[in-house]
């Protein structure tokens, strides 16, 4: 109708139904990762050659209905309904099939030409079940094609049956769902008002979509909806209810009556065999097997992540490390430099840093998922997460956040509703990340050095301390915003517990790897630019007069009589102190000086302040940072030299900055702050709109500044530091 | 009284009576195929007690128990 879109083939099904492993087998792993319009949903499509014509495939995500409530469920109607929409393969799970073709049958009655894919048949026969499926095609009007996509059985039969329906035919036999007298009468009031909606829609679909509105419509958000339809359909509901009628269960259970008979005329299972399913699950759903392997699982995962990936992210660094240098011995120094070496490579790094933890943590997802474990981790964990208004599936989720929020936030996709998936998002960056361990060591190592607390020493008192209150501030969190910012029912948990199967390792490598690509240029994209910004921010304005200072100063150690390594030295030390001074110059420094009045109360000085600019880039930045604030150069928290500085560092009355007390309250602010640009840009590529990251910054900060106040002000009124 | 999906037993089938849990979840529990009239039973009960594993239509889904407290049932024959 308006552009000239190319025709397009949808694929749609249940979950864990297969439908990715047949889009995959059916694109050869070709894709195309975009976004539905106005949902923060990925439209995988590729492109599928068919006799002569070129068809695009899109695979919409996994669903039991085209019932809907929110627009991420409607985003499935709407594809249905686009103009360019020519066909549907649906797959169905032949394993549970008695339930699966509720969906096919909707399709079917909403008049587009349906294929269905009938998939795992081998698993099927192997627990006795036997289809007649020519049987099921007359009565359906529409192909059933027996397929097994993991082992790419039946795949051109499938596509010559697309082709057949692709063809232009007249208006064939379709299923005739009977509805009751009632519904009937309903109908007919509701389609004039339909028509008028949607008047470019085949006047035989209105029945169907009038169909659809008396079901989705009524507590609902979907967009787009008349009010005169919305009205209307209020009004017939009102009046049914007033006579005892439930119209959803008028329309479902007519629907399963008519699945019914021809389930009962079409198929037979010999006798209900234990299968090795449920043998599975016996152990792991066990009170005591059961929660061990979770636990074991969820260690396994989480110490991956941690110490796992721990080579690769060194090796990205070293890399990094590496170009920087190759581009400061190719360019002249001054300003380009400095842009290619510390902004652009230095954010590309930024960026890239991130792509061992994320293609783990979705491997280890997606297989999860896959297999069917994921279910039942979230069947095991639900009672607890419950408790503070969060699903079964945030599980996962919220424990990655121990390692990096950045592939954490990316992994509450499993978490289906909106709502319970931003409650999550916006909770988990609470969780004390590897990129926190730093400070966390720095500043132990800095005043608690040898310091114990009866048995232990304060310093693990102290790391152990931040941890379990990285967890109570995550859940505390995740209530609180559950019945204020994100107020709404409690989510439910109905969830199926899917057959174990062995996942595919191709599909879940496609899977990860399209995540991935997906991050890199994405949140890549503004990860980069906040470099870039935060190197100018810290290197701008440059002083002329402290550079000419050091120049003279230069001047004098090349002139001096002393050695060639102790020139060096000297030059060194002149660099690093130029650094620091030029660093307090900036547009960052003057900053930091500038929130100094804000930052004493908790227990900071200027300094710390420019350390904290710093590590908006990333956590762990706050030390290297602060080693050119104190002109030691480059630093990492074991640095002596930088400790030392710390220690001597004195505010204005002469009274030390770092005490027991101050570093306490530095570590709580770096637990629950959200220094991190790179969880900010992929929160805002996660919940689609700046809306989200920029509370949850603003939210973090507060709740930071609060809980330092209370520790160095609480701290000091109890006669500590 | 009525009995619940929380008051069979594990492994008595059941036939359900009627879903009273809000329009939207009753709404999805039925388009899953838990209807008036299907036969169903509870399989299993999470580690922690909660939520409850059901058996129905040759798949198996898992609901928290104040929901099933809302479907009422008819328990049918022996174990």
């Amino acid at each position: 109708m308006s552009k000239e879109a190319s025709p397009q083939v949808l694929i749609v099904g249940n979950p864990n139904c297969g439908k990715s492993t047949l889009f995959n087998a059916l694109s050869g792993g070709g894709a195309h990762v975009g976004n539905y319009p106005g949902v923060t949903v990925d439209r995988t499509s590729a492109t599928l050659h068919l006799g002569s014509e070129q068809i695009e495939l899109v695979d919409v995500p996994g669903m039991y209905s085209l019932t809907a409530s929110s627009p991420e469920e409607q985003l499935a109607v709407d594809a249905l309904t686009e103009s360019n929409t020519r066909a549907v393969i649906c797959v169905v799970d032949a394993t549970t099939f008695e339930r699966g073709l509720y969906l096919p049958l909707q399709l079917i009655e909403s008049g587009v030409p349906v294929v269905i894919a009938l998939n795992m048949m081998d698993a099927a026969a192997r627990i006795g079940l036997r289809v007649d499926t020519e049987r099921l095609s007359e009565l359906f009007a529409s192909p059933f094609i027996p397929v097994v996509a993991t082992k790419r059985r039946g795949l051109d039969e499938l596509l010559s049956a697309l082709e057949a329906q692709l063809q232009p035919r007249a208006e064939g036999l379709k299923p005739k769902v009977a509805y009751p007298a009632e519904l009937e009468a309903d109908l007919a009031t509701l389609v004039p008002v339909v028509t008028k909606w949607r008047p470019e829609t085949p006047a035989s679909q209105h029945r169907v979509f009038a169909l659809w509105c008396l079901l989705s419509l009524g507590e609902d958000s979907l967009r787009g909806v008349p009010d005169d339809v919305r009205q209307a359909v209020s009004n017939i509901r009102a009046s049914a209810a007033d006579r005892g009628r439930n119209l959803d269960l008028e329309i479902i259970s007519s629907r399963y009556a008519w699945l019914d008979r021809a389930i009962a005329e079409t198929s037979s299972v010999r006798g209900p065999k234990l299968g090795w399913s449920e043998r599975i699950d016996r152990v792991l759903t066990h009170p005591i097997a059961g929660i061990s392997i979770f636990a074991v699982v969820m260690f396994g995962i989480f110490e991956a992540l941690f110490a796992g990936a721990e080579p690769l992210i060194a090796a990205i660094e070293t890399f990094t490390g590496f170009m920087q240098a190759q581009a400061a011995a190719i360019l002249p120094a001054g300003v380009l430099q400095d842009l290619v070496v510390q902004g652009i490579i230095a954010g590309v790094g930024n960026v890239i840093v991130f792509a061992p933890q994320i293609l783990m943590l979705f491997l280890f997802i997606g297989f999860l998922e896959d297999s069917g474990y994921l279910a039942r981790v979230a069947f095991v964990i639900d009672r607890v997460m419950k408790g503070v208004g969060l699903h079964g599936k945030a599980f996962v989720p919220l424990l990655s956040g121990f390692a990096c929020a950045v592939p954490a936030v990316m992994a509450t996709r499993t978490i289906e509703r909106r709502r319970d998936r931003l409650v999550t998002m916006l909770a988990l960056p609470l969780m004390s990340c590897s990129a926190r361990l730093p400070i966390y060591i720095l500043v132990v190592g800095t005043v608690f050095a040898g310091e114990s607390l009866g048995w232990f020493s304060a310093g693990a008192v102290a790391l152990f301390s931040m941890y379990t209150l990285s967890v109570l501030v995550t859940l505390a969190a995740a209530a609180v915003l559950r019945r204020t910012v994100l107020p709404g029912p409690a989510p439910t948990f109905v969830l199926e517990m899917p057959p174990y199967r062995w996942p595919s390792a191709g599909i879940l490598w496609i899977n990860a790897w399209r995540r991935l690509r997906v991050f890199l240029v994405d949140a890549g994209t503004i990860i980069l630019a906040m470099t870039i910004l935060l190197w100018a921010l810290l290197s701008f304005p440059k002083s002329a007069e402290v550079s000419e200072n050091y120049a003279t100063e230069r001047a004098q150690v090349l002139q001096s009589g002393s050695s060639q390594t102790s020139k060096a030295e000297a030059l060194q030390a002149l660099d690093a102190r130029e650094a620091g001074e030029q660093l307090a110059h900036s547009l960052g420094g003057r900053f930091g000086h500038a929130i100094e009045p804000v930052l004493r109360p908790i227990g900071f000085d200027w300094q710390i302040g420019v350390g904290i600019i710093g590590a908006f880039a990333a956590r762990e930045v706050f030390i290297s940072t602060l080693g050119v604030v104190f002109g030691i150069g480059d630093a990492d928290e074991e640095n002596k030299p930088l400790r030392q500085a710390l220690r001597d560092a004195r505010h204005a009355d002469g009274s030390p900055v770092m005490t027991p007390l101050s570093g306490v309250s530095l570590m709580v602010f770096f637990l629950l702050a959200c220094q991190c640009m790179s969880t900010i840009a992929v929160v805002r590529k996660e919940s689609g709109s700046w809306k989200w990251p920029v509370f949850l910054f603003s939210y973090m900060t507060v709740l930071a500044y609060l809980a330092s106040l209370a520790v160095y002000q609480g701290g000091q009124l109890l006669g500590y530091g | 009284m009525k009995r619940s999906l929380l008051d069979l037993p594990l492994g008595q089938h059941a036939e359900i009576e009627s879903i009273d849990c809000g329009r939207r979840l009753s709404r999805r529990l039925m388009e899953m195929g838990l209807l008036p009239g299907t036969r169903v039973r509870v399989v299993r009960v999470a580690p922690l007690g909660d939520p409850i594993e059901l058996r129905l239509r040759n798949y198996s889904l898992s609901v928290r128990r104040a929901e099933a407290a809302r479907i009422a049932v008819r328990p049918q024959g022996a174990v």
